[in-house]
């Protein structure tokens, strides 16, 4: 049973705006191309920057000539990364509560080598972005070029070299775990099985790449910085830092952002740099990375290579769960999020859905001479689901259970909880049973069967898939916060009632393109009782809202929403004093419904939200004695009870292959999840359906490919093969609803469901389908040529 | 002939002369001559999508077209076309539906489904998802996209 | 990501064109549709110092019968060959490679004949025009010339094509009564460059094969033609031998590239299986 300590007033308030599929108040303009994204920002004098970028994956700089890019016309500066470093401090990747993890000092351009091929060396400065570019062309660096480290298996090995030699060797950070006693679980175990999956590297491809547009005025000391990243104060509290300014003096403007996933929320050095050259020239400074850049400029993701086991008994119960983890993080560990949290959250995560009491891991996490790794959507979730449900599969196979019956079997039953996992992660409520009857019932399972069965009689191969997972949604300061990263985990909202009797709401959270603004109209307009339409959101802009997180980790709804409900609650609050000193009656006996104060009991309309302004406004003069009207309310939130609110999920699906060519054709694609109180069902389904495609780029098309050199292979948009409308199933969305009780709202995240489950759908419903043959798969991306091999076609 | 060219065309409706780098793009020309900043850039190779505008009546890519190349051609942009109400009824489909979120590649895809809509009124599902399968989304992973234009489809019909 | 600098010439009439080639030599280019020249800019993997603009040269574009044979010329947008009553009438096999080509704003602006002379071996027009026998018309400041499509690509974006000149047309004969055609690509998504694909032509007496012509794309450095393969066919009619033969032959026959999405043993196995695909259906299997 579990016990609801939340008080869910605001989904019992009149006129309730949640739970609907209220639309966008943003997306007209943007339907009509009138947003304001970085790029689109023009300031007067303002300059562009572009980088020269190492060549090499790994090189020493011996010298830089600068002087015929200067002396080109039109160009303003061409600056050494000496110069940059004189105006900074550098930054260096580590949270205390990764115990162990090391990184290098990283400076806005590399001081001594390049440890990446693409990573930005010189900056160059001009008129125009194409005369910086004919400039860029003219910098002669002189290299040597180092062997660099490419293999993550050996980057820790004697032999290898070593990028930074200060940290003593290329190990970045090494997590073990050991819960229960798993080598008795393997002993009294009936199978043991084994699986080895590799995930490859693979990046955000945001349409709009990262950008900004640095202003700094001298006389002031005042930055104000245009950027696309997706949390402002983050930024704002960083580049202080570093550059020795005033905090309260520093701007970040966050308007339209074009996508980010997670790849705009680190500290890019190019970025960095750029704001360094607004400081140096004072004068507004705009670069935008373009798209070859942005795919060895971006932070890639991915790039597993799990060893992992299960231990079962022949009635079909799990007993333990073993992986040994491997991941390349390029030659940094990203600021100020760290490169370790992929890792840390597989470790984390492993055997989610199930029960069972022993475990074991050992991650290690190894630098090389690529691009940098970090946190991208559903961080570490697709890995550790892909490996989880991989194994589960393998395991029901042997023991010739089905395995949607197997999966059923070893779940936490949906009354169990509050509960644990074998790791000790605290799960509140979930839903997997129900998640699961509800998908099965969603694909007619059995029909599927018989569809599939029939056909391969045929010579088609099709394959059911399932995957059932965990997700980790609203991190609460457990998350960064207490290894010392200055992210806000909490989110706050200012609510103003203005004269007409309209409501400004000022947000932390911020607006990506998931629809935040909606869920922020929908909670704001339901916990102060007017429409949406009287409502003017404000987000983005550390000068104007209260201090936030912005939008990662599944927490824009779930903390922002929070924060403007209980803002909306206290401005409802001191709008009705207000009117009960007007009207001369107790504020208890007052509502506000639909823009109008009424008479709880009756509905009867007693005065307007405008007439309230007016009068507190223009003619407070009128009002009784001592009694000053408060029509601005601030609240602030974080998630208290449990470090993260867990959502759960089932995904399956149906594909075929065509077993001669080697091509994978997704027919059909299910999800049912769980993010507790749905504020919006179309934005909540459009959030998974878009994380499914993004899962399903990982399984399917995209991989940053490598030589030995450290040279990336396809970083343009013809090679690097981003999912496309063409190839894609309809998906077909699902929900059980189990609130978290840690805020009333009861909202959880949702945007990152879609990404974790698809990959390890697609991976179990390949092998289904590959049943009939000596074949099974376990690397992504699934490639008709590793098709094609596993078949011994070729 | 120079490195720049005197250009005179029409942009949705309006005339426009100017003197450009003969290296300019006609996308680039678009957003910072005449601040047409509705017609997005996403990667400058003629694979994402995110410029398409309408030259002469069809769709191109704004990254592989110069502005030199549109002496005398008559232009028209996500600007142009919303003013004029040509794809009201697609905008308010995609914006009921949620076929854009963060409304990046929204633009060219407009542009790319009207021309769909004229060439094939017709198309089922599977074509819409071919015909924009030159237009990159990396967030709605495209049903709500097919969605909208079925949606539009039908109350145009209606209409 | 911007081109670096270059003047940019428009030519008016082909001698124009011409003579600017003549006066600007190696530093010129031709800018047709310019679908894959302009992205080449964009990205600095070339730099000329003059772009010769043949957009505006009347008389370049359009779809002629010419009794026997159909025109296409050079500057003749794919969208327009797409959408051509005549293509779809006497030449099924363009018909059938062009709307794999790209997308719709490409082939609205890349044209037939710089898709032919751009020669890129994983395009599709390049194969069908020698599946075809089609027949390149080529200009310079001395006349225009015709060189068959045998003799036409000579490398990987080589053709006949000397400096100062210009492809203004491409004669593909009209279908006769007895062939068919056939065209598969296999492209990891829609548009893009096919890992490998085939351009069949064949004559048919019944359901046995006569004349058979096939031709890969991404195949090797130029289309490939495959005779010694195609030969097997003459006078046969479809069976399942057949095809383990063809595949056989295929992999003696082909000596495909390694990329980023196939390496040649995976092309040569892909041959095969486009051949079995493409001629069954052909023959009525």
């Amino acid at each position: 049973m579990n016990e609801v300590v939340a008080d869910r007033w605001i989904l019992d308030r009149p006129n309730s705006y949640i739970g609907r599929s209220v639309p966008r108040p943003n997306a007209p303009r943007l339907a009509e191309g009138r947003g304001t994204f970085v790029d689109d920002i023009e300031l007067k004098r303002m300059l562009h920057a572009t980088y020269v970028r190492s060549p090499y994956a790994h090189a020493r700089i011996k010298s830089i000539d600068p002087a015929a890019a200067k002396a080109l016309p039109g160009v303003v500066a061409v600056v050494t990364p000496q110069e940059m470093a004189k105006i900074h401090d550098p930054w260096v990747g580590v949270l205390t509560h990764l115990e162990g993890i090391k990184s290098a000092p990283q400076y806005a351009l590399p001081l001594e080598k390049a440890t990446w091929q693409g990573e930005a060396v010189v900056a160059v400065v001009a008129n125009t972005r194409a005369t910086a570019e004919d400039a860029a062309a003219l910098v002669e660096i002189d290299w040597e070029v180092l062997p660099p480290v490419t293999d993550a298996e050996t980057a820790t090995e004697g032999e290898t070299p070593l990028i930074h030699n200060d940290l003593g060797d290329n190990q970045a950070w090494q997590r073990k775990a050991d819960f229960g006693d798993v080598d008795a679980a393997y002993a009294d175990a009936d199978h043991v099985v084994e699986e080895t999956f590799v995930f490859g590297r693979h990046t955000g491809v945001c349409l709009e790449s990262r950008g900004l547009v640095a202003d700094f005025e001298p006389s002031e000391e005042q930055l104000t910085v245009w950027h696309n990243n997706q949390c402002p104060h983050m930024v704002q509290n960083i580049l202080a830092d570093k550059f020795r300014l005033e905090e309260h003096k520093v701007r970040v403007i966050t308007r339209d952002v074009g996508g980010s996933f997670g790849i705009k929320v680190h500290t890019y050095a190019d970025e960095v740099a750029t704001v360094g050259l607004s400081i140096m020239l004072k004068r507004p400074v705009k670069y935008i990375a373009d798209r070859l850049e942005s795919f060895v400029g971006d932070i890639h993701a991915r790039d597993h290579r799990v060893k992992g086991k299960i231990s079962v008994k022949n009635d079909g119960t799990i007993t333990a769960f073993e992986i040994d983890d491997l991941t390349g993080i390029g030659p940094y560990s990203m600021y100020p999020r760290t490169s370790g949290i992929e890792a840390n959250q597989v470790v984390n995560m492993i055997g989610g859905p199930y029960r069972f009491d022993n475990y074991r891991a050992v991650a290690n996490v190894v630098y090389q001479n690529k691009a940098m790794m970090c946190q991208y959507r559903a961080v570490g979730h697709p890995i550790k689901c892909a490996v989880t449900e991989g194994l589960v599969d393998k395991a029901a196979k042997i023991l010739g259970m089905d395995p949607a019956e197997f999966r059923q079997k070893n779940f936490h039953s949906d009354d169990s909880y509050p509960t644990k996992s074998a790791q000790g992660m605290p799960f509140e409520n979930l839903s997997h049973e129900e998640c699961m009857k509800k998908m099965l019932e969603a694909m007619d399972y059995n029909a599927l069967k018989a569809d599939r069965d029939a056909k391969r009689k045929d010579g088609i191969y099709r394959g059911i898939g399932f995957a059932s997972f965990i997700e980790v949604t609203n991190p609460s300061a457990m998350f960064y916060g207490v290894g010392g990263a200055r992210i806000s985990a909490q989110d706050g909202a200012t609510l103003r009632l203005d004269a007409k009797g309209n409501v400004f709401i000022s947000t932390g959270a911020t607006e990506q393109g998931q629809g935040m603004e909606a869920v922020i109209s929908q909670v704001a307009a339901t916990a102060v009782g007017v429409p949406p339409e009287r409502l003017k959101i404000i987000t983005g802009d550390t000068e104007h809202t209260p201090y936030g997180g912005g939008t990662w980790g599944s927490r824009a709804a779930g903390i922002g929403g929070e924060a403007v409900a209980q803002a909306g609650r206290q401005l409802r609050v001191q709008i009705l004093e207000a009117a009960a000193a007007m009207l001369q009656e107790d504020a208890s006996t007052l509502d506000i419904r639909n823009g109008v104060v009424v008479d709880t009991d009756t509905d009867n309309e007693r005065i307007s939200l405008d007439e309230i302004g007016r009068i507190c406004y223009y003619r407070p003069d009128t009002l009784p004695d001592g009694f000053q009207a408060e029509l601005v309310a601030t609240k602030h939130y974080v998630p208290r009870k449990f470090p993260f609110a867990f959502t759960n999920g089932a995904q399956a699906s149906y594909l075929e292959v065509d077993v001669e060519t080697g091509f994978i054709n997704l027919i059909n694609h299910w999800c049912v999840e769980d993010c507790g109180t749905v504020i919006n069902p179309l934005l909540v389904d459009e959030q998974i359906r878009g994380g499914v495609v993004q899962g399903l780029g990982g399984a399917l098309w995209e991989e940053c490919l490598y030589d030995d050199q450290g040279q990336m292979l396809n970083a343009n948009m013809a090679d690097y093969l981003v999912p496309m409308a063409a190839e894609l199933p309809d998906i077909e969305c699902g929900h059980a609803v189990s609130p978290t009780s840690d805020s009333d709202l009861g909202a959880k995240g949702a945007g990152e469901a879609g990404t974790c489950g698809a990959p390890a759908a697609v991976m179990n419903a390949l092998n289904d389908a590959l049943s009939p043959f000596d074949a099974r798969m376990t690397s992504m991306p699934f490639t008709p040529k590793k098709v094609l091999q596993a078949l011994n076609k070729i | 002939m120079d490195m720049y060219s005197d250009i005179t065309l029409t942009v949705n409706g309006e005339s426009v002369t100017r003197c450009v780098e003969s290296r300019t793009n006609l996308v680039d020309f678009l957003r910072y001559e005449l601040g047409l900043t509705g017609s997005h850039v996403g990667c400058e190779h003629g694979v994402c999508g995110a410029c398409t505008i309408r030259m002469d009546g069809r769709i191109v890519r704004g990254c592989l077209t110069l502005a030199a190349q549109a002496e005398g051609a008559e232009v028209w942009t996500i600007e142009g076309v919303s003013e004029t109400n040509e794809i009201r009824p697609l905008q308010k489909a995609f914006v009921e539906r949620n076929a854009l979120q963060c409304g990046f590649c929204t633009p060219g895809m407009l542009l790319t489904i009207a021309e769909l809509m004229e060439r094939k009124p017709d198309a089922s599902r599977e074509e819409i998802r071919e015909f924009i399968s030159g237009n990159f989304c990396r967030c709605t992973g495209y049903q709500a996209i097919v969605d909208a234009v079925e949606i539009a489809r039908e109350k145009g019909a209606n209409s | 990501m911007k081109p670096a600098p270059f003047a940019y010439a428009k030519a008016s009439t082909l001698e124009d064109a011409l003579s600017l080639l003549a006066e600007h030599g190696d530093d010129a280019r031709i800018l047709a549709g310019g679908q894959s020249l302009m992205a080449t800019l964009n990205m600095r993997l070339s730099a000329p110092q003059v772009l010769v603009d043949i957009n505006r040269i009347d008389g370049l574009a359009g779809i002629n019968d010419t009794g026997d044979a159909l025109r296409i010329g050079a500057m003749t947008r794919h969208s327009d060959v797409e959408t051509s009553d005549l293509i779809a009438q006497h030449a099924p096999l363009i018909a059938a490679a062009v709307d794999h080509i790209a997308h719709p704003a490409i082939r609205n602006r890349g044209t037939f004949g710089g898709s032919i002379a751009f020669a890129d071996p994983a395009a599709e027009l390049p194969a069908c025009a020698m599946a075809l026998d089609a027949t390149m018309h080529i200009a310079g400041l001395n006349g225009e010339r015709d060189v068959p499509a045998a003799d036409f690509f000579e490398g990987l974006y080589e053709t006949a094509i000397q400096p100062g000149e210009i492809l203004t047309g491409v004669s593909i004969p009209k279908i006769a009564d007895g062939w068919k055609s056939g065209f598969m690509e296999l492209a990891r998504r829609r548009g893009d460059y096919a890992i490998i694909g085939i351009a069949a032509q064949a004559k048919f007496d019944g359901s046995t094969f006569g004349d058979a012509r096939l031709v890969y794309f991404n195949a090797g450095d130029r289309p490939v033609s495959t005779p010694q393969t195609a030969a097997l066919l003459n006078g046969q009619g479809w069976s399942d031998d057949m095809a383990e033969k063809l595949a056989a032959s295929l992999k003696r026959e082909l000596d495909p590239p390694d990329d980023l999405n196939a390496d040649g043993p995976m092309r040569k196995h892909l041959a095969g299986v486009l051949a079995k695909r493409v001629l069954g259906p052909m023959a009525g299997a």
